[in-house]
């Protein structure tokens, strides 16, 4: 199949961008979306041309550097996918497909599709781990976790840290993301000692940031390509209230 | 030259607690006067970053990707070994010790691997205490499953991404030590050469992937934790960016590379599609569990597979071995699909392909029991090749997986070079010639929480107040040579992308140095690489500049270490005739076609030494069995 690409160039953090046109001809359905560029890339550079730079790194799903908005959809057209996992066959002949990075204040554009997102691994630092040494941990079937407890845990600890959820978000606002972790580590016991502490910490880490607010749209939920459920940000809202109105984490 | 493993002596059984012992120690106070470079913060250099920061070193730490939850480790999907025995179903600290020697096909040092099975029981008491959700029973306790043709059920588990849930723990840990300031993270950063002054190792060259400046790093002691080189094949189940530059360059310098030529495929991958495919995906090797393995037994017979009648069809695993059938260890599994495929019975579009069938197990067990055991692979796999598994058999051939080989370590995990240390995948040290299923993980949180953190003491302690800086004419000349690289790399302005080269390189690599392997392979890949090679520098095509992000002159650097890397690999698997563990000469078999080893001539590793005009050379280092009898493997 034959497409024609729309695809945001930005030299440098601080220059102009615009949206430019390539053609990507002779497509084939078996090929995955970054590999897509990668043929229109190495065509450019036959040309002479600077080709797309883009972030990824596993094309698994699962280090969740890959980030492109694809039609305006965080990660492109199909559920529960990371673009990385998205193939052509979900594209059809003449298909015209607009390509642009993460447009978030918090996630400020380095170079074409290449975005800056510390501002996730800073809001990890305030608080998003359990405080123990290497070295002075019991054993670990001394501490029993429920089974409904862990297996929800998990479904909150699966999040990629892609970012789509801000992404996506009218607000821009990194709720899913945050919860995700908070919700995380305060399923297990082994992160209770810190819980009121660690949210009163990350959420306020994360209003430091350029995140927006929740105004409960709920497009994060609808483009995270792990499911995270925004049941989780009502869980983190909980525990902040709760965090807030004791003593202790004052 | 000799190289010293540095065994402590004793029994197996007390060699490392002795050795702790007699390890020199950093007393606290004067620990944060040390400043300690650590190169890579996938499992082995992020939990081996927190943990010096939490003893009170000062840590500088690097990775590319953009932050170090990205690491390559993240992709791990089966599953940590530990010799818990909480089933208690007979394992043990010396099962596993055992087991992963004879599964190493005896090409490992016993001392090493004996601690590995020693502090493995750690590795889950920290990861669980930092709260990584393990899978559980009803009951609270910990669930474990039996993985890799193991007997025992020692295989710890996060459904099927327990490298994400493992990374993400020693990634908090590693964030923690940012915040309280002991550890300074430098992201987007790639390590280009390492600096030595009086022999030893004081510091590195990087490149920021964002402004392009190159800059200088000084410290008492260096540690690579890089991850291993599958990605010379192109091809492979690495991620992308996956590279063999921080520990080549080390080599170059003078850090021995050991047995570069135990490289493991895995046999259960979506096969290629098309020549623009970048990467391969793994497909678990639970899998073969309950699929099985075919091919049509007439040549070039391409009628879909549901009209291939049952007669018509070769489980070739389960005619020839058939006490293990479909569950043959890696190595076995791999060539034998190969070997149907060379013959023309492949299947697919390229012919490079077997069937992985689930028909019988679907009308054995239901469609709905497959579904929860294997549901999110088939999701996986329809996503990927828009085929539904549950209706027509999976297509699967072998890619290649981990490499074994790495930089040379002795028993403190230190590389020839004083103060440069290797840990995780890019050290060679315990899996021999084969790795068994859910032992890199082990193997990396290991070396990260347990191993390093004590025996870099010892070297630091002996170091005190030995102060440098960066202004030092050894920091000077490397980092004027990297420009020069750098630059060169960006002037040939040739016809050729970065990719079609290392496409080229990695077919070669493929049909010489991959599943199988012969002399008059081996030398032909000997002539053609440095021809490819001389192509490249004076044929390649990097466009842009040095200056801000570009992503083909990253690539080009790594391409350029890959050509010598591959040629040393040939080297090594042209020294080594006999055959063992994942590296198979096929001078080397038995009569019915299995790996022959052969012990007396071949009991040691091969450490490599660079040598800038000529053949690299060789030294070897004995290897001793004291606790674990040598058996040729059958599987029949
Ligand atoms: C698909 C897949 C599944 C697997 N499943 C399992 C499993 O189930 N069980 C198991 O035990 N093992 C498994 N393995 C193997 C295991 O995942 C790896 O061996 C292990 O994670 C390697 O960890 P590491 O810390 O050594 O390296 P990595 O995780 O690869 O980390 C390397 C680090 O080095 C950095 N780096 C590299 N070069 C440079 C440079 N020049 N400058 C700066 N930084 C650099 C990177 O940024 C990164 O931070 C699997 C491997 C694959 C490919
Ligand atoms: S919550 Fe979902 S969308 Fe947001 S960072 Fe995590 S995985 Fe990505
Ligand atoms: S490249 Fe890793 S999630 Fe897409």
């Amino acid at each position: 199949m034959d497409l024609t690409l729309k695809v945001w160039r930005q030299a440098g953090p601080d220059a102009e961008g615009r949206m430019q046109s390539y053609e990507a001809p002779g497509v084939s359905p078996e090929m995955s979306f970054l590999e897509m560029l990668d043929v229109v890339n190495e065509r450019l550079e036959i040309n002479g041309e600077e080709p797309i730079v883009f972030d990824h790194d596993c094309r698994e799903g699962i280090c969740g550097a890959c980030s492109l908005m694809i039609d305006g959809v965080a990660h492109g057209p199909q559920a529960a996918t990371t673009a990385c996992q998205l193939h052509m066959r979900h594209f059809k002949d003449g298909d015209e497909v607009t390509i642009e990075p993460w447009r978030s204040a918090a996630f400020p554009v380095l170079k074409d599709l290449m975005v800056d997102r510390s501002a996730f691994d800073r809001i990890i630092q305030a608080g998003g781990y359990i405080s123990i040494n290497t070295g002075s941990a019991p054993d670990a079937n001394e501490v029993l976790v429920p089974k409904v407890d862990a297996d929800q845990a998990f479904e909150a600890a699966a999040c990629i840290g892609c970012g789509a959820c801000v992404a996506q978000c009218p607000n821009g606002a990194a709720q899913l993301f945050t919860s995700a972790k908070i919700s995380h580590l305060g399923l297990v016991p082994q992160g209770q000692p810190e819980r009121e502490l660690r949210v009163i910490s990350m959420v306020a880490q994360m209003e430091d940031e350029a995140f927006g607010s929740c105004t409960n749209h709920r497009e994060c939920e609808a483009v995270c390509p792990k499911e995270i459920s925004i049941d989780f940000i009502a869980r983190m809202n909980r525990d902040y209230l709760k965090a807030r109105t004791t003593s202790r984490s004052k | 030259m000799r190289l010293n493993a540095k065994v402590p002596s004793g029994p197996i059984e007390q060699k490392w607690d002795r050795h702790r012992f007699d390890l020199k120690l950093v007393n606290p106070a004067n620990k944060r006067k040390f400043n300690i470079i650590m190169v890579g913060t996938g499992l082995a250099g992020g939990s081996a970053a927190a943990t010096l920061a939490e003893l009170g070193y000062n840590v500088k730490a690097f990775c590319f990707q953009d932050s170090p939850r990205r690491a390559h480790s993240i992709a791990a999907q089966g599953g940590i070994n530990a010799a818990k025995n909480y089933q208690n179903d007979g394992d043990s600290v010396f099962r596993l010790f055992y087991d992963t020697v004879k599964g190493g096909d005896y090409r490992s040092r016993e001392a090493n691997v004996h601690r590995l099975a020693q502090v493995s029981v750690n590795i889950i008491d920290q990861c669980a205490a930092q709260g990584v959700p393990f899978a559980r029973e009803y009951g609270g306790t910990l669930d474990n499953r039996s993985f890799g043709g193991a007997q025992v059920s020692r295989t710890f588990y996060s459904r099927g991404q327990t490298g994400q849930q493992l990374l993400l723990g020693a990634y908090q840990a590693l964030e923690r030590q940012i915040a309280a300031g002991k550890v300074t993270m430098y992201p987007r950063t790639e390590m280009l050469d390492v600096v030595l002054v009086d022999g030893r190792a004081r510091g590195i060259v990087t490149r920021d992937l964002v402004t392009g400046e190159i800059s200088s790093h000084a410290a008492d002691a260096v540690v690579l934790a890089t991850g291993g080189y599958s990605n010379v094949f192109f091809l492979s189940t690495n991620a992308m960016n996956c590279n063999a530059t921080a520990i080549w360059r080390a080599h170059r310098r003078g850090a021995h590379f050991a047995n570069p030529c135990f490289t493991q495929i895995h046999p259960t991958c979506i096969p290629v599609s098309g020549d623009y495919q970048s990467k391969l995906t793994l497909m678990s090797e639970s899998l073969r569990n309950d699929g099985r393995i075919w091919v049509p037994k007439e040549k070039g017979d391409k009628r879909p597979a549901n009209q291939i009648p049952e007669a018509e069809r070769d489980y070739y695993l389960e005619r020839k071995y058939p006490s293990f059938g479909n569950l043959v260890p890696r190595d076995v599994a791999s060539r034998n699909a190969k070997d149907v495929c060379d013959e023309g019975r492949g299947v697919g579009p390229t012919g490079l392909g077997v069937y992985l069938d689930f028909s019988e197990a679907i009308g054995r067990l239901g469609k709905k029991a497959i579904s929860e055991r294997y549901g999110n692979l088939f999701e996986m796999y329809e996503k990927i090749t828009g085929e539904d598994p549950y209706e027509v058999p999976m297509r699967i051939y072998p890619a290649l997986h981990y490499t074994m080989g790495g930089l040379w370590v002795d028993y403190n995990l230190m590389t020839s070079i004083d103060g440069l240390y290797a840990i995780g995948e890019a050290n060679f040290s315990d899996h021999g010639a084969n790795r068994l299923g859910a032992s890199a993980l082990m193997q990396g949180l290991a070396d990260g929480y347990f191993v390093l953190p004590y025996t870099i003491g010892d070297y630091l302690s002996q170091h005190m107040g030995e102060k440098i800086t960066t202004d030092h004419e050894a920091f000077v000349a490397t980092e004027a040579a990297v420009k020069e690289r750098t630059e060169k790399l960006l002037a040939t302005n040739g016809t050729r992308t970065v990719d079609s080269f290392h496409r080229e390189l990695g077919k070669l690599m493929w049909d010489h140095c991959g599943m199988a392997r012969n002399e008059a392979g081996l030398k032909s890949a000997l002539e053609k690489i440095p021809a490819l090679e001389e192509e490249f520098w004076r044929d390649v095509k990097v466009v842009g500049s040095s200056d801000g992000v570009n992503q083909s002159l990253e690539k080009a650097g790594r391409v350029a270490d890959f050509f010598e890397l591959a040629r040393l690999m040939c080297y090594d698997a042209l020294e080594r005739s006999e055959s063992c563990g994942g590296h198979f000469r096929e001078e080397s078999q038995t009569p019915e076609g299995e790996a022959l080893r052969k012990d007396d001539e071949f009991s040691y590793v091969s450490a490599w030494g660079y040598n800038q005009d000529g053949e690299p050379q060789l030294t070897k280092e004995d290897l001793e069995f004291e606790y674990v009898k040598l058996t040729q493997r059958s599987y029949k």
